[in-house]
């Protein structure tokens, strides 16, 4: 027996290298401090990540992209298919759970200064596995067909629509016509099915690669009395285990008390409905087109928002080459007061979507 | 050169006061000095000019002259009232004043061609016309209704005659207790609307098919309506209880002794919502109102009764078991739907009541209760999934919770021989 399982062996790590592989593992350290509960939630990300790939998987065996057939494949799903309800509800859970981690893990590695040399394109790769998994919400969002999700879906479109010169050309290429239909569902369908799972895979490749040959930064100003560095194999990967079974739980709980609701199938010919909002991680962008003035010095209200916010993407994503203290290993408390204003922007204008409705 | 600028300033003033002199004379031939005077009067001299202004006759083009004759171009009150003058008609000559216009078919049809011209005709078979002839004014003509100046078509939502004005309209009168006590007939039947399912149609839901006074009573030819002419209105929105009813057992018996079909149970002017208390021997049953203990019909009456109980109680337990699925997170949008059909077959039945047939009656029922059963047992099976879940839940939590302790235990032993690094 043992004979045959060293022959298996020897033939795929003449043809994979698994010995070098192995060899990295054995050798590969993580360093370990006061701050260290941050980095398991890069871990927790791609544990939901997979997740959401396995019960995306299942839910394709049933659902239907069409306008006339949409809403009923959910309704199917949720009653007629064995654990269809427990499929879904992950799904829907855990891709919550997943932007809410990723937004975690990107200020924790913020506000850690873990973007600094050479970690740059760490960051940015991060960047635009957030930009994407937005997408991946904005357009599983309308899938289900119902009418939070279909209005939703035409404000937020709208939204797009008013960018100057490009905006209708980019609304028309989102929704495939002048408004929501059956052609917007099939282009959200592919896009989030299709599209944006190469673009995870290729990027998250990249990331994940760029976490292991680069290692896990340092905070700065740590005494290096006061790290460990403990094997990455077992001690860092059982720990990430503990955090991934944690959320397992939570996700279980979640789902059978708190199934994903279908709601009312959409109709387009319907009134808005009142206080309509976007999914949680878009409400800080909602709140601000709300509140902001119509005309700014004459300039429509709503394009300077919708700049500022590019900006302030870019900015952001520029960061490792901005903050050059960090570089330096010095400390950058600009960086970081900028981060928290940052941070509670988007906690209060989240919370003012809640609770102030009909601001 | 001087002389052409003179010829230049003449023609320039004389088109000034050709434009001046025909501006003032067309300012002349447009002035109403029946309103002009009016205007300066009080109270009820003043009315007719304050509310003119959005009445039908005054959009038509029609103005005062129209109807009081005179000449309203005319600035003095004496040569204003020339031989045409007619002046405010007499209460009793109001009718005919209106008719003059409105039974002219050729003249009405200038300005609509589809209006009725035959109000007064009708009006004079009304219990109110038949009052005016012999003399009396207290009754109602057509400026009681339709008011004397700004009248509105009755499509308008402001007009008097418009669905949900009416009741108020004839409210005026007929509620007034020292205006109507001469005629000894009730006034309470304003109040007693207002508690109607129909009022409720009317006032809240703004359903304008909802029955006003007049659907029951007439409008230009109102009268106190005929037994057997309650039921045909009646019929017009309810023909299926009308059907059965007719092929009822009551239907013979109501004729012959000369009672009015769906007032007898339902009243007339406060309709209520009916309810299931109605049916059977109970305090609020109406069999009760003719039919004696231990009779047939009483006893048809208690077993429709229980019939019907049985199954709106097997409804209601079928929709607690949803409710209860529902609440614990099971989709169960599709029996959901199905009870709607046994929803509908409960309306059914409560309508079959009016055939009086308990073999009917019972036929709709088990009809009913194959589909109640069919929810029921997805109502059953949905709280099991529920129980179900929670079950799986416990055990891969405990599975978790198992392995999360041993990873926890292991961790540990592992961590203890890491040293920190030295400074």
């Amino acid at each position: 027996m043992k004979n045959i399982l060293q022959s298996i062996y020897s033939y795929l790590d003449s043809r994979f290298m698994l010995s070098g592989l192995i060899q990295f593992a054995k050798k590969k350290k993580v360093p370990e401090h006061k701050h260290s509960f941050w980095y398991y939630f890069g871990g927790i990300c791609l544990f939901l990540f997979i997740l959401q790939v396995l019960t995306g998987i299942l839910l394709l065996l049933y659902y239907s992209p069409s306008v006339n057939s949409a809403h009923e494949s959910i309704i199917f799903i949720m009653s007629q298919v064995k654990f269809g309800w427990l499929m879904r509800s992950v799904h829907s859970w855990s891709a919550n759970i997943l932007i809410a981690a990723i937004f975690i893990h990107m200020f924790s590695s913020f506000f850690l200064k873990a973007y600094r040399s050479p970690r740059e394109l760490t960051w940015i790769t991060g960047f635009f596995l957030l930009l994407v998994f937005l997408a991946f919400g904005f357009s599983g969002y309308l899938l289900p067909w119902n009418e939070l999700s279909f209005f939703a879906t035409r404000v937020g479109t709208d939204i797009a629509g008013t960018l100057p010169l490009i905006g209708k050309h980019i609304k028309t290429f989102i929704l495939g016509g002048t408004d929501v239909t059956g052609a917007t569902i099939s282009r959200f369908f592919w896009l989030h099915i299709g599209i944006l799972p190469l673009l995870t895979v290729m990027i998250l490749g990249i990331h994940v690669l760029l976490v292991q040959t680069l290692g896990m930064s340092k905070p700065i100003g740590i005494p290096e009395n006061k790290v460990k560095e403990v094997p990455f194999f077992p001690n860092f990967i059982l720990k990430d285990s503990l955090g991934w079974m944690l959320m397992l739980a939570i996700i279980g709980v979640l789902c059978v008390f708190f199934p994903w609701e279908i709601g009312q199938k959409a109709d387009p010919f319907a009134a808005t409905p009142i206080g309509i909002k976007p999914e949680w991680y878009f409400c800080f962008m909602f709140s601000t087109l709300k509140i902001i003035p119509a005309h700014i010095f004459s300039i429509e209200g709503e394009m300077i928002a919708l700049f500022g916010f590019m900006i302030g993407g870019l900015l952001w994503m520029l960061v490792p080459f901005l903050d050059r203290n960090a570089a330096k290993e010095r400390r950058s408390p600009f960086f970081s007061v900028m981060g928290w204003i940052v941070l509670l922007y988007i906690v209060v204008m989240t919370a003012v979507t809640y609770l102030l409705p009909g601001l | 050169m001087k002389a052409r600028k003179m010829r230049k300033i003449i023609n320039l003033l004389s088109i000034f006061f050709l434009a001046i002199s025909i501006f003032s004379l067309s300012l002349y031939a447009q002035k109403n000095y029946c309103i002009e005077c009016h205007q300066e009067l009080e109270d009820e001299l003043l009315a007719p000019v304050e509310t003119f202004e959005k009445d039908i006759h005054q959009q038509f083009g029609l103005s005062c002259a129209d109807c009081h004759g005179g000449n309203p171009a005319e600035e003095d009150i004496d040569l204003a009232k020339d031989k045409s003058f007619k002046g405010s008609p007499k209460r009793s000559q109001i009718p005919e004043f209106c008719a003059s216009c409105h039974s002219d078919s050729s003249y009405m049809r200038r300005f609509n061609p589809s209006i009725r011209v035959d109000q007064l005709d009708i009006y004079w078979t009304s219990e109110h016309g038949q009052l005016l002839k012999k003399g009396d004014t207290k009754v109602a003509l057509c400026t009681d209704c339709h008011a004397a100046h700004g009248i509105q078509t009755s499509t308008h939502p402001k007009s008097w005659t418009f669905p949900w004005n009416i009741p108020q309209t004839c409210s005026r009168c007929h509620s007034d207790k020292d205006y109507m006590k001469d005629y000894k007939i009730p006034t309470k039947q304003w109040d007693d609307y207002k508690e109607s399912v129909h009022a409720h149609a009317l006032f809240e839901k703004k359903d304008l098919s909802a029955p006003v006074c007049n659907d029951c009573h007439g409008n230009h030819g109102a009268t106190p309506p005929e037994i057997t002419s309650i039921a045909f209105v009646c019929r017009q929105c309810h023909p299926s209880a009308g059907e059965l009813f007719s092929q009822s057992p009551h239907k013979e018996v109501y004729d012959e002794m000369g009672i009015s079909e769906c007032e007898a149970c339902h009243g007339n002017h406060k309709i209520l919502p009916p309810s299931d208390e109605m049916l059977g021997t109970g305090e609020k049953a109406v069999c009760i109102q003719c039919h004696e203990p231990d009779s047939e019909p009483y006893q048809i009456a208690s077993q429709m009764k229980e019939k019907l109980d049985a199954f709106i109680k097997k409804i209601r337990h079928a929709e607690n078991l949803l409710e209860q699925a529902d609440r614990q997170g099971v989709e169960v949008s599709e029996p959901k739907f199905r009870l709607t059909e046994a929803n509908t077959i409960l309306i059914m039945v409560r309508n079959l009541t009016h055939s009086l047939s308990l073999v009917e009656i019972e036929e709709k029922i088990e009809e009913g209760k194959k589909v109640v059963a069919e929810v029921t047992s997805a109502g059953e099976a949905a709280l099991r999934e529920a129980k179900f879940r929670k079950k799986g839940l416990i055990i891969a939590t405990c599975f978790i919770f198992l392995l999360s302790i041993a990873l926890f235990l292991k961790i540990k032993q592992i961590t203890k021989k890491t040293p920190y690094k030295s400074a």
